[in-house]
């Protein structure tokens, strides 16, 4: 222990294993990761209707379409309930109602009786945030613990947070005179769905538009169980309308005429689709698309917290996540050092019942969503990189996928430039800051990046040279309503959040247009 | 008193340590030391604490951490009378219930050892004893040499002394370390837990620091607190220090263990802990030679959380043995 100079400076991460333990104290000791006993949130508070409706209007009305699809939990794949697919007679009504809604009423409330609904529609979130949660878990597939300590305390957080805006627009904005749009178009995916309708209706609201809404066709519970809180919360009748259903249902909220502008998350060939249909028409659009985020290691890091940014930033959600950190690039000097912390990291994930408090990685979402995570993973192995996964046992019943690892990955990989949007992580390692950036760059997205390093004006020398939309520095995956949250280049235009994503649902002089204030 | 005899460092090289300044924990442990980021700390082990356990989980906790603990009575009031009663309820906790094991460790004052010594002999139970100037530790260093060599010499089995924060603090690394690798030879075969005084350090950067200086100079554990000051364990501390150890393991090959110490009070505190250990170090670590808890209330906890588990209600507090 006394003569130290001439150690080498590297550890031997396996060594571990092999540590002086005495022989009996090896083995289980009938308690940890291993072991912990079932802990199932309660489904007791979740009382669903067999059959759903369309929210038009501000009450639950049949579907023209006569349309209906089921909505399965993914963890179990059971039925949960029956919603409506709404087709284009039903986007109209839908349309209708919001334009009556914003013409008669809406667009000339004071900001603070729109602050008003809002600051209510917060506030019955929280409180009913644990029927919510589970709600979320079961028909998204999402870990309980992070619908209950994620989802719906940023989605309460969105409400309030737009909900002081709502009067003050005219001081977050000077010099110009801010209104309303009209009838708002949005679009939402599955990943957050309770989140992402929040981000939208938060601000559009706020703003002074009226909104359809249009949830994913494999997660519409919670926007639905939503409608009961919009209505105790005595929003007017069609200030928001929400349309269930598919692909088509999407494509007629975004392509009917009487929409103002519209506001879409989701794949970037869908965005594309949008933004060919919408070309020409003079339509606001806001676009929020896939990512291929760089999590950059440098040697000076904290590598413990950097294991668990890591691990945050690509298992989260089961990596189901627009922002996920899916690609590392690791200095080379800590590269085996950092793999072999992840790899140690991996094995205590807990995959499982989505609804059980300690479960780290729940189900992914759809039978179509593992199939194409199924499928990249594959390709990486057949292009060369080197596998590893955690030796879990899955649940027999629902579409799981266990964390997954690729190290000796080249950045011409399908898994290195495609979104797998999944728990699959590549490694890449680099060697100098310049190398660094460029790899993050090469790709045709540009949502996220996280940069680790302990050394402060390097994070600020690599946030200027990355090309994405938000920068995390020595965290990742942190949501805030008052920070703009959106990407670059193939990951869309547009700002969620804060002063900038209000400017997504406002025309800056639109009370001079309207001649002048209302 | 035996002196000079024991002392692996004779006290007038430890006085002298001027070239040791500026010399870094990296170069003492011939260890790389990971920085430490605090938020994403105090995350993970928010995180940790939230950890569910339920059922048999929590059995197989509450157990453990029975077995895990260091029944611990460093009062100036401590009578043999008291060290007597404990020593007891050490080897048998609930009495009314065999099924629950004795503990690790009593750990009183070094005037009480023999006391406690006398009770234990031939049991599993160990003797714990603070020495070297408990709980300041900046005493003069042939002091705190011979109080340790005394304690093991009046029969303790595991030495518990303080790091000099002074030393450590004012960057004389190479004191703090020489009087660590003293202190391990002085109580010889009994085991040697290095009390870091975490309130004291500062920054996790500090701990982390301090945790990889006092393994490399040889202790057998590191520990959070003296229990004597304001801010005693946290379950950040906690994780810092075993994530250190697991670097340690890692680079030496060498397993070192983790006691926490002071606030500890009730049962849920200490399966957090627990779940700190199992999810960062793993089964080895959870066993009383790795993991220890110090602790003087904890324990009548732990046996009413038992005892509902078994019965299932909870039974009166007055219940319990003091």
């Amino acid at each position: 222990m006394s003569g130290p100079s001439d150690r080498l400076p590297a550890t031997r991460p396996d060594a571990a294993a092999a540590a002086e333990v005495p022989e009996r104290v090896t083995g289980s000791a009938g308690f940890g990761p291993d072991c912990y006993a079932p802990a199932p949130e309660g489904t007791d508070l979740v009382r669903l209707e067999d059959v759903y409706g369309l929210f038009i209007g501000g009450e639950m009305v049949p579907a023209r379409s006569e349309q209906l699809a089921p909505t399965v939990n993914p963890a179990t794949g059971e039925t949960l309930a029956t919603f409506s697919l709404g087709g284009a007679e039903d986007v109209d009504r839908a349309v209708l109602a919001a334009r009556a809604a914003y013409e008669s009423h809406w667009r000339d409330a004071p900001g603070s009786v729109r602050a008003r609904y809002l600051y209510r529609i917060a506030r019955l979130l929280q409180e009913r945030s644990r029927e919510f949660a589970v709600l979320e878990s079961l028909d998204g597939g999402k870990p309980v613990k992070e619908s209950r300590d994620v989802d719906l305390p940023l989605a309460a957080a969105h409400f309030f947070h737009h909900a002081g805006w709502a009067d003050k627009l005219d001081y977050a904005f000077t010099g110009a005179s801010p209104g309303p749009l009209g009838v708002v178009g949005q679009v939402i995916p599955w990943n957050f769905p309770l989140l992402m309708a929040a981000w939208k209706l938060a601000p559009a609201l706020a703003a002074g538009n009226t909104v359809v809404l249009k949830p994913a066709e494999t997660t519409p519970l919670t926007a639905l169980l939503l409608t009961e809180v919009l209505q105790d919360s005595d929003l007017p009748p069609g200030v928001v309308n929400i349309v269930t259903g598919d692909g088509a249902t999407g494509a007629a909220t975004v392509a009917h005429p009487g929409v103002d502008k519209v506001a879409f998350t989701g794949s970037t060939a869908v965005g594309k689709e949008i933004q060919r249909t919408l070309a020409g028409r003079g339509r606001r659009l806001t676009l929020e698309l896939g990512g291929k985020a760089a999590n950059i290691v440098f040697e000076d890091a904290a590598l413990d917290q950097v294991t668990e940014g890591i691990v945050g930033g690509i298992y989260f959600n089961g990596g189901q996540v627009c922002c996920a950190g899916s690609r590392l690039l690791v200095q080379e000097s800590v590269a085996e050092v950092v793999v072999s912390k992840l790899r140690r990291r991996m094995d205590t994930l807990l995959v499982g019942d989505p609804l059980d408090k300690n479960t780290d990685i729940g189900a992914i979402n759809s039978a179509a969503q593992l199939r194409k995570i199924s499928e990249l993973v594959e390709s990486g192995v057949q292009q060369g990189a080197e596998l590893y996964q955690p030796s879990c046992a899955l649940p027999e019943r629902g579409w799981f996928f266990p964390p997954t690892l690729f190290c000796d990955v080249s950045p011409s990989h399908r898994i290195a430039r495609e979104e797998i949007f999944g728990p699959v992580l590549s490694v890449l390692t680099f060697r100098t800051a310049d190398e660094a950036v460029e790899k993050a760059n090469n790709t045709p997205y540009g949502l996220s990046a996280g940069i680790w390093t302990e050394k402060g004006s390097r994070i600020l020398w690599m946030a200027e040279r990355m090309q994405a939309g938000v920068v995390w520095a020595n965290t990742f995956n942190r949501f805030d309503p008052a920070s703009p949250f959106g990407g670059y280049r193939e990951s869309g235009f547009g700002r969620e959040g804060g002063r900038q994503g209000l400017l997504g649902y406002l025309d800056l002089h639109g009370r001079q247009a309207a001649g002048g204030d209302r | 008193m035996n002196t000079v005899a024991t002392r692996a460092v004779p006290s007038a090289e430890l006085a002298g340590h001027d070239e040791g300044v500026g010399l870094l924990p990296e170069r003492l442990s011939g260890l790389p030391i990971t920085p430490t980021d605090a938020v994403g700390l105090t995350e993970r082990a928010g995180a940790l604490a939230k950890r569910s356990i339920k059922t048999t989980a929590k059995g197989a906790a509450l157990t453990l951490a029975v077995r895990c603990m260091d029944l611990t009575t460093l009062e100036g009031a401590d009578t043999p009378g008291k060290v007597l009663s404990l020593c007891a309820k050490a080897l048998r906790p609930e009495p009314a219930d065999p099924d629950v094991p004795a503990v690790a460790a009593v750990c009183v004052y070094p005037e009480l050892v023999p006391v406690a010594a006398a009770a234990l002999a031939g049991t599993p139970v160990r003797v714990a004893s603070v020495a070297g100037s408990f709980p300041a530790g900046l005493g003069p260093i042939g002091v705190r040499l011979d109080e340790i060599a005394d304690a093991v010499q009046a029969g303790a089995d595991e030495i518990d002394i303080v790091l000099n924060r002074s030393a450590f603090l004012a960057g004389r690394y190479r004191q703090a370390f020489d009087e660590v690798a003293a202190s391990k030879a002085a109580a010889g075969h009994a085991h040697l837990k290095v009390i870091l005084e975490t309130g004291e350090l500062g920054s996790y950067d500090a701990v982390r620091k301090a945790s990889m200086l006092a393994m490399a100079a040889g202790a057998d554990f590191i520990k959070t607190s003296t229990g004597k000051i304001g801010t005693s364990a946290t379950l950040p501390v906690a994780l810092c220090m075993a994530e250190a150890i697991r670097d340690y393991a890692d680079a030496e090959g060498r397993a070192v263990g983790l006691k926490v110490a002071g606030g500890i009070r009730t049962a849920k505190q200490s399966w957090q802990y627990l779940v700190v250990m199992a999810e960062t170090l793993g089964a080895p670590w959870l066993h009383p030679d790795l993991f220890r808890i110090g602790a003087s209330s904890l324990l009548n906890d732990v046996l009413l959380q038992l005892d509902r588990l078994g019965n299932g209600g909870y039974p009166r507090p007055d219940k319990t043995v003091v």
